[in-house]
Formats: structure tokens, C-alpha cells, sequence
């Protein structure tokens, strides 16, 4: 069961698009219900890799390797360790609720939109567990076709050019990476002698640091677009604003996150002294991004551009933390990831059901909703203040963590970071003041329905989330505790054998330091 | 006088007889057959072509050589071979759709013509055959090309490819000569010993120089590609799709023949020559193609920049490059023809509906149409997990291994430029909405066999290489 149960999850989706793609358009509650029971299951058996994971092994978990394209050295190979996991599940988390809030959203070409979704749910599952560089690759790229396809037929007015930024933008950065991951491959097979794609082989390579230097930034670009890192962050508000309540909530809660993890996943192991050397430049961008993002977020009229604009600034904090480098920074980094992905998702589906009651997002046009919506604005009041990171919220976990990392290692990085965290409180608490509170002064804002069975279905989950990593985040850090340590001892070790003109690390060295990929 | 009989091996002949006598068969069909029974003209040619297909599979690893080299049936000139007949096959597939009034027997005649000539070009390291067959191949083209004779596209398509055509094959003879010349021989093996002994001789450099350009007119590579556009709009839309397909991997094949298997090393000069072919042959493909309207003018300058990918594994030499580029032709033929079978499909009996903006909303009202369009287009635009993808990654890691990374960039920089042309039409087919000029008419079933084959073909190359590159390493790295 073990053996292929990640296989199973990753590609349930797909066979649920598969049979849907056979059921006649015109049936659109019956391919509703076929969808969200897919991604439902899907859920509910990552749930069990939850349970089955094993919080003290630093290798990878529940791996499988089979020969793919074995003429390359390419294999099918998935696992997940303490960094890979909660984005995994966060994907399927995120599942179930982003179909069910599109029950009454998504009314036309309901079958592809469908479709769409559950192929993107798969390439999203591939990237974070594949192990294999060409594997992920694969996923990396295929989960673009879907997501154009969803931002560019259910989209808002402007969704055609977004949508084609958001292709541009994206593909720019991972192509120079596509040549980045061929020359890994050809250096590997120079100092090793075989042909691997193999991530964690390929990890035990200590490269010169020339190499390292072209090789980091080929990578890291494709990760800076994706993030987005300032100034690369101008697809972002186009693709957020345009993609209909879904789109946005899987893009970002879950897409901005590949870049993220990218940068975990491959550019520190990979390439350590190129990393360190970067530190400077992407954390003072991650700064301005924390309060560049904050600052035009508090003059959006638009509250989904508010809070796409919200979302680069609090990538901006997942980068410092994770560029602090140190046990804090990282495990704040990654919480954060997944707190960006349940706030950010939540203020993306609040927006939705705004959008549904009123049809229009412009906050001038909202005000006083609080006395007809009360569950609607208490809702809508829980994931703001998780938002920005007040104590009991899992926001303020995240922060917390990642702001004492980047203190350990810079003291002006974490004031001016800091800071950002006052700005955020601004435009949040002012965003709600003016859709909430005060007079009612348009009679649109009349009479409106509050919160139906389905929409707290979706809420609540997500508030659950939201209090439990709050007040008791330790299930979260435990799990990831081993690998984040891990992968900084194997870091050191790289930079030590980097300094002694090792070209790889052997079997026994590797070993010692405990990345050792045998299950 | 004694007459000795020359000791040839016919059966490694198998496949070049078969193909001619169907086409000589099909030829002489044609004036008993009624015009109501000329299906059977169509038919036969398939099988006939199948059956070639047959015989090349079953001349697997027998490695027959006639006249040193004039005429081999090795592994790599079977693939290619095999490569060409399924260009065919599904040309054919996608022609039968005109209707039943139309069908000219000599249509098919000279496809199978066509296809011996570029059989003959696959399968000889010897100067004059390929010359040959080129010409065999040219000829049976330029009459295609204004098959459609009502429209007077296609009579100036065909004038333009043949003295475009006859202009090339003056630098191709001519080169030939020279290089004979030089070296007093036309086989390339020899050729290739004269021209590392004596790498400076003015004569032979001038001769492979003329021999480039030839070819290069052939497999439409910048700055000799000014005749494609036009030729590939004005004939017949299965045409232009053969074309794109068939003639170019048999020039392909060629140049490989030249460039890889005979001068290897390729020493500098030769190597920076063709490094700013490939680089130009791309970019000015991929440029030129954003800003046409008519998909087949798109799809010309489409065939262009691949031609431009192509070049990029005959820079990386004989090292990934040559089964780099042989698993490029194939993923460029199913994917290539695709698209053709898309077209054909929708543009009642070939020449309607030819402009991009046409496409709006044909997803919305054909979904499956509309789908396999956009695998084509994500395949042509290089995204997995398709063929073009695991093409594209083949040859920039020849590019990359041979240390070639200027020119694996600017290969990726280009994918970059085609994907905003590629989408466009998969843009306008979801995300407008339907003009309801567009009618589909009911698909015969030979083009829904030709779109089921390419669209999974498409995507099975893309997930599952593993057979084909195995098969093609063995082979060809064991060759000479």
C-alpha cells in the first residue's frame, strides 16, 4: 500500500478528468459531484501519508522509483520528506474547497472547467513530490497548459492578456532552466559517470563555483517569476485579478508556492555557495517586496487586486526567512507557504461570494455589509486578522518565526521586515472598515443573503486551520523539524567539501550526514 | 562481349520497387477506373504504402548494402524510410476527404513518386543517387503543388517552387561537380577521407559550400527560405502538409548524411556556419511567424523555425545530435500533420476557413477538434508532455553536451517567441466565442484514423520515448 499509495494520490485527479471528459456536457451536476468526489478522496487519502509519516527519518518517504525513459537515466521517482509534505497536502486540501466554491460561480463550459482543475490538482501534486529533475520538470510545465485554460475561458474581462503574461512570464523563467537542468545532467555525468536526474544524486554534487553561480541564477530566475520576487511580480496582479475565484485561489495558494519550494528544494542543496553569495541581493528584493506590496495594496480600489497585491508581500516574507538560513527562518518559511495558501485561499473564496452577491469587487461600491452578511463578516473578520498575523492566527506563527530567523542572522532585515507587518495591518483592517462597516449607503447593499450551507462548508475548514495552526502549530513544525535540519547539515557539509576541492560527496560522507535516500 | 551481372541484393531493393510499382499501378488504374470507383485508387495507395512499411520493418538489422553504399537498407535508412512513409500514409489519409468527383489518380501516383525519391535520399551515402532522388521527389512536388488548378494560388505555389526548385538544384549539381572535382569521387565515405587529408583544398570548401546551399534551399533554412510561405499557402492543404513533413526530413536526411555521418568531425568552419544557420533559421521563423493571419502561412514559418531546431543537432555532430534530430523528424511529422489533419478537417474539401480568426470558438463548438489542435500546438510549441517537448530536450542536450549552450539558449529563447503564436490559435478557439460560419461536415473516417493517430501518437511520443530512443542509440551509435 505504501509502495504506491503517492502514486495513487498524485494521479487520482487525472483519472477523475478522464471520466469526466466521458460524461455528456449537459449533465453539469452530475460532473460537479464527479469532481469534487475526486478531489474529496484525493484528500482524504493524502490524509493518510499525513498519518503514516514518520517525523524522526530524514530520508525521503513512501518512495518510488521505476524506469521511465531509462535510455536518459530518467526515472519515475516520487517521495516526500518534512519540507515537500504540507505543500503536498495543502494542494490537496485546497482541492475539495476551491470545486465547491465554484458550484454556483462556474455555470458555463462547466465539463473543461473541470477538467482543468483536476489536471492542474495532478501537475501540482507531481511538482511537489516528484524526486526526479526531469519528472518535475514535466509537472512544472503541464500545470501551465491547465491553469491558461482556466484564467483564459472563465476569466474576468481583461483574463486573455493575463492569461498570456501569466504563460510568457512563467515559461521565460523555467525554459532557461530547462537548459540549466541539462547541464546539471552533463556535469553530474562528467564528475560521476552516470546519467541521473535523480535529485537527491544530484544533490551530492559539489560543483565549482562558476558553475554554481549560472546554474543558481538559471534556476532562481524561474523560481523569482513564479514566487514573485519584486520586480518580477507583474503577472501577478493580471493572472489574480482576471482568473475567475478558483483560478486565483489555487494560484495562490498553491502555484506561488512551487517557486517558493523551488528554491528550497533545489537551489540550496544544489547549489550552496551560490546561494549564500545571493543572500544580500534576495533579501533586500524580499524587503521590498514585503513593503512595495503592502503600500500598493492599501491604494487598490479593487479588493481582489488588494489582495494579489497582498500576496507579493507576503512572499516576500517567505523568501527572508527562508534566505535567513538558519532552523527558524526555514520552518517559519514553510509554515508561512502554507498559511499564505489558507488565508490568501480564504480571502480569494470571501471575494468570490462577495463578487456572487453583488457582482463587483470595487470597495467604493461596498460598505456597512456587516448588518445584512454577519456570518459573512465574521468569517471574512478571522481570515483578515490571520492575514496579517495576529497571535492565535497561524499568520502570526509564520512571521513570528521567520522575523526571529532573519534577526538571527540580520538585525536590519527583521526590523525593516517588521515593519512591513504594520503596513499590512493597514490596508487589511481599512479594506474591511470600508466593505463592513459604516452606513449603508448604497441600497444594492441591501437585503443581501448571508452565508449559505455550501459557502461555510468551505469556510469552516479553513478557519479550523487557520486557530489550529494558531494555537498549537506543533504537529506542523514537528513533521518538518528532522528534514529542515537535514538539509542545513548537508549544506554545511557541501560548503566544507566545496572548500577541501571535493567535486561530489561520497556514499559514506552522505550517509553520515543522514540524507541518505534509501527508505 | 561478356555482360557480368552486377550482384545485387534485391531484397534490400524491397521497399523502393514496392512503392514504384504501386505508384506505376495506381498511374495505370487510373484512365480504366470510372469516375464513381476512384476511391479504389486512394485505397490502394494506402495499403501500398503500408505494405512498404511492412517491408522495411521486416529488412530490420539486416544492414544490406548494394553498390557500396548507393543504396542501403542499415537501420538508420530504415527509420528514415519509415519516417517518410508514415508522412505519406497520413497524407493520403487526410487527402481522401475531397470528394469523390475530384479524386485524380495521378494525385496518388505522384505522391508515391514523391516518396521513392525521398526513400532513395534516406538511404545512400552516394552524391549522384541523392541527387537523384531529390529530383525524383522535386518533380512529382512541383506538379502537386498546383494540383489545385481552379485557384490560381496554387498555379503560382507550383511556378514559384519550381524555379525557386530548379535555381537550387543548379547550386546542388553544381556542387556536386566541384566536389567530384576535387576529389573524383561522389561517394561520401570517400569524399570524407580526401577531405581530412587535405581540409584546405579551395575547390572541395566551395563544393560542400554549394552542396549546403542546395540542401539548404530544400529544407527551407534562412536565408534560403523566402520560397516557402507562399508555396506552402497557395498548394493544396494536404500538400502543404507532405511537404512539411516528407521533403523536408528526406533533405533532413541528407544533410545529416553530409554533415554528421560523412565529415565528422566538422571542424570549425563548418560548425560556425551552421551554428548561425540554425540561430537565423530559428529566430527569423519564429519572428516572421507572429504576425500571419493564414494558418497555413503560420504553419510555413512554423516549418521554418523547426527546420531551424533541426540545425541545432547537426551543430552538436554525431553525439546525441543525428538521433536527436531522427526523433525530431518523427515528433515534427506526427505533430506537423496534426494540425494539417485539424485544418483539413475543417476547411470543406481543403481551401476554406484557412485564416486564423476563423478558429474562433471552434473548441466551444468541436471539442475534440478543438483539443487535438491544442496538443498539436502545445507539441509544436514544445510544452509537455508532448512529442515536440521530448524532441526539443533532445536536442538541447546534444546542444549542451557538445558545449553548444549559446545556441541551446537562443533554441529556448525561440520556443519562447512560437508559444505566443501557438496559443493565439488555441486562444481563439476557447476563449471567444463561436462565429457560426464555422461548419463542420461529417469526417470521413480516414481523417479521424489520421487525427487519432497523431494526436496519441503526440502524446505517447511524448510520455513514453523510452522504445524509440533506445532504438535509435543502439543503431546508430554502432554506425560508422
Amino acid at each position: 500500500m505504501t509502495d504506491s499509495i503517492l502514486s495513487l494520490v498524485v494521479f487520482l485527479p487525472l483519472v477523475g478528468a478522464v471520466l469526466i471528459a466521458f460524461i455528456q456536457r449537459s449533465q453539469t451536476e452530475f460532473i460537479r459531484r464527479v469532481a469534487f468526489l475526486t478531489v474529496l478522496v484525493t484528500f482524504l487519502l493524502s490524509l493518510y501519508l499525513y498519518f503514516k509519516f514518520d517525523p524522526q527519518s530524514q530520508a525521503y518517504q513512501f518512495v518510488v522509483q521505476k524506469d521511465w525513459i531509462g535510455s536518459l537515466g530518467i526515472s519515475y521517482y516520487l517521495g516526500l520528506d518534512g519540507i515537500s509534505l504540507f505543500l503536498f497536502l495543502l494542494t490537496t486540501f485546497l482541492g475539495p474547497l476551491t470545486i465547491l466554491s465554484t458550484w454556483t460561480a462556474i455555470t458555463e463550459k462547466v465539463k473543461g472547467f473541470m477538467i482543468s482543475m483536476l489536471l492542474l490538482e495532478t501537475a501540482l501534486l507531481g511538482v511537489f513530490a516528484a524526486l526526479d529533475l526531469f519528472l518535475f520538470y514535466v509537472f512544472w510545465e503541464a500545470m501551465l497548459i491547465p491553469m491558461y485554460f482556466v484564467i483564459g475561458i472563465w476569466g474576468g474581462p481583461g483574463r486573455i492578456y493575463a492569461t498570456i503574461k501569466f504563460v510568457l512570464f512563467t515559461l521565460t523563467g523555467s525554459l532557461l532552466m530547462l537548459v540549466a537542468i541539462i547541464a546539471l545532467y552533463f556535469i553530474n555525468q562528467a564528475y560521476t559517470g552516470t546519467y541521473t536526474f535523480s535529485i537527491p544524486e544530484l544533490s551530492r554534487l559539489v560543483l565549482p563555483l562558476k558553475t554554481q553561480f549560472w546554474l543558481f541564477w538559471a534556476f532562481a530566475l524561474a523560481f523569482a517569476i513564479k514566487v514573485p520576487l519584486f520586480p518580477l511580480h507583474t503577472w501577478l496582479p493580471d493572472a489574480h485579478v482576471e482568473a475567475p475565484t478558483a483560478g486565483s485561489v489555487i494560484l495562490a495558494g498553491v502555484l506561488l508556492k512551487m517557486g517558493t519550494y523551488g528554491f528550497l528544494r533545489f537551489c540550496l542543496p544544489l547549489f550552496p555557495n551560490a546561494f549564500l553569495e545571493a543572500v544580500p541581493l534576495i533579501s533586500i528584493l524580499a524587503i521590498i517586496g514585503i513593503t512595495y506590496g503592502a503600500m500598493v495594496s492599501m491604494m487598490q480600489k479593487d479588493i481582489k487586486s488588494l489582495v494579489a497585491y497582498s500576496s507579493v508581500a507576503h512572499l516576500g516574507f517567505v523568501m527572508l526567512g527562508m534566505f535567513a538560513l538558519n532552523q527558524q527562518g526555514i520552518e517559519g518559511s514553510i509554515l508561512q507557504m502554507i498559511n499564505h495558501g489558507i488565508s490568501t485561499g480564504a480571502l480569494f473564496l470571501i471575494v468570490g461570494m462577495l463578487y456572487e452577491r453583488r457582482h463587483t469587487r470595487l470597495i467604493a461600491d461596498f460598505g456597512g455589509l456587516s448588518s445584512s452578511l454577519p456570518v459573512l463578516a465574521t468569517f471574512f473578520m478571522i481570515v483578515a486578522l490571520s492575514s496579517i498575523g495576529l497571535p492565535g492566527t497561524n499568520g502570526f506563527v509564520g512571521e513570528f518565526l521567520i522575523i526571529l530567523g532573519a534577526f538571527k542572522s540580520n538585525v536590519t532585515y527583521a526590523v525593516l521586515a517588521a515593519s512591513g507587518v504594520i503596513i499590512a495591518a493597514v490596508y487589511m483592517l481599512w479594506m474591511y472598515q470600508r466593505v463592513m462597516f459604516g452606513q449603508v449607503t448604497n441600497p444594492a447593499n441591501q437585503g443581501l443573503k448571508d452565508l449559505n450551507k455550501r459557502e461555510k462548508l468551505i469556510l469552516i475548514p479553513l478557519v479550523i486551520a487557520i486557530f489550529w495552526i494558531g494555537f498549537y502549530p506543533k504537529p506542523f513544525l514537528s513533521k518538518m523539524e528532522t528534514s529542515v535540519t537535514s538539509l542545513l547539515e548537508s549544506t554545511e557539509a557541501k560548503l566544507a567539501a566545496q572548500k577541501e576541492g571535493k567535486t561530489y560527496l561520497s556514499n559514506s560522507e552522505f550517509e553520515m550526514i543522514g540524507v541518505s535516500n534509501n527508505k | 562481349m561478356n555482360w557480368l551481372a552486377p550482384d545485387i541484393n534485391w531484397l534490400g531493393l524491397a521497399p523502393e520497387i514496392l512503392i514504384v510499382l504501386v505508384g506505376l499501378l495506381v498511374m495505370l488504374l487510373d484512365p480504366f477506373l470510372s469516375a464513381s470507383r476512384k476511391q479504389i485508387l486512394a485505397h490502394l495507395s494506402w495499403v501500398g504504402v503500408l505494405l512498404t512499411m511492412l517491408a522495411c520493418l521486416y529488412l530490420w538489422d539486416s544492414n544490406i548494402d548494394n553498390w557500396e553504399g548507393m543504396s542501403l537498407a542499415d537501420n538508420l535508412s530504415l527509420t528514415l524510410k519509415l519516417i517518410f512513409l508514415s508522412g505519406t500514409l497520413l497524407t493520403i489519409f487526410i487527402s481522401s476527404f475531397r470528394s469523390k468527383s475530384e479524386i485524380h489518380g495521378e494525385y496518388y501516383a505522384l505522391l508515391l513518386l514523391a516518396t521513392f525519391g525521398m526513400m532513395l535520399m534516406g538511404s545512400s551515402t552516394d552524391l549522384v543517387v541523392i541527387f537523384l532522388g531529390i529530383e525524383v521527389m522535386s518533380v512529382a512536388l512541383y506538379v502537386l503543388a498546383g494540383f489545385n488548378r481552379p485557384d490560381p494560388r496554387s498555379g503560382e505555389a507550383s511556378m514559384k517552387y519550381f524555379l525557386m526548385g530548379a535555381f537550387s538544384t543548379g547550386f546542388l549539381l553544381y556542387g556536386i561537380a566541384l566536389i567530384y572535382g576535387a576529389t573524383g569521387q561522389t561517394n561520401l565515405v570517400e569524399v570524407a577521407d580526401y577531405f581530412y587529408s587535405s581540409p584546405t583544398d579551395l575547390v572541395l570548401l566551395a563544393g560542400i559550400g554549394l552542396l549546403l546551399v542546395g540542401l539548404g534551399f530544400k529544407v527551407a533554412s534562412v536565408p534560403f527560405h523566402m520560397w516557402v510561405p507562399d508555396v506552402y499557402e497557395g498548394a493544396p492543404t494536404p500538400i502543404t502538409a507532405f511537404m512539411a513533413a516528407g521533403p523536408k526530413a528526406a533533405a533532413f536526411a541528407a544533410l545529416l548524411r553530409v554533415f554528421i555521418l560523412s565529415f565528422d568531425p566538422l571542424g570549425n568552419l563548418w560548425t560556425v556556419i551552421l551554428w548561425i544557420l540554425a540561430a537565423l533559421t530559428m529566430t527569423v521563423g519564429n519572428l516572421l511567424a507572429i504576425s500571419q493571419m493564414n494558418i497555413k502561412r503560420m504553419l510555413a514559418y512554423s516549418s521554418i523555425a523547426h527546420a531551424g531546431y533541426i540545425l541545432i543537432a547537426i551543430v552538436a555532430g554525431r553525439d546525441l545530435g543525428l538521433t536527436s534530430a531522427i526523433f525530431y523528424l518523427l515528433a515534427y511529422t506526427l505533430m506537423n500533420m496534426g494540425a494539417f489533419a485539424v485544418i483539413m478537417a475543417l476547411s470543406e474539401r481543403g481551401e476554406k476557413h484557412l485564416n486564423i480568426p476563423d478558429y474562433r470558438g471552434l473548441g466551444l463548438k468541436y471539442p475534440i477538434l478543438g483539443v487535438l489542435m491544442t496538443i498539436f500546438m502545445v507539441s509544436l510549441s514544445g510544452i509537455p508532455p508532448t512529442a515536440g517537448f521530448m524532441g526539443k530536450f533532445y536536442i538541447f542536450s546534444a546542444a549542451v553536451k557538445n558545449g553548444f549552450i549559446g545556441l541551446a539558449v537562443l533554441g529556448v529563447l525561440n520556443s519562447l517567441i512560437s508559444v505566443y503564436f501557438y496559443l493565439r490559435v488555441v486562444v481563439l478557439m476557447f476563449m471567444h466565442e463561436p462565429e457560426s460560419r464555422l461548419e463542420g461536415e461529417h469526417l470521413a473516417w480516414p481523417v479521424q484514423v489520421a487525427l487519432i493517430v497523431t494526436g496519441l501518437g503526440t502524446l505517447w511520443l511524448g510520455l513514453f520515448p523510452d522504445w524509440f530512443l533506445r532504438l535509435t542509440q543502439t543503431t546508430f551509435m554502432a554506425m560508422k
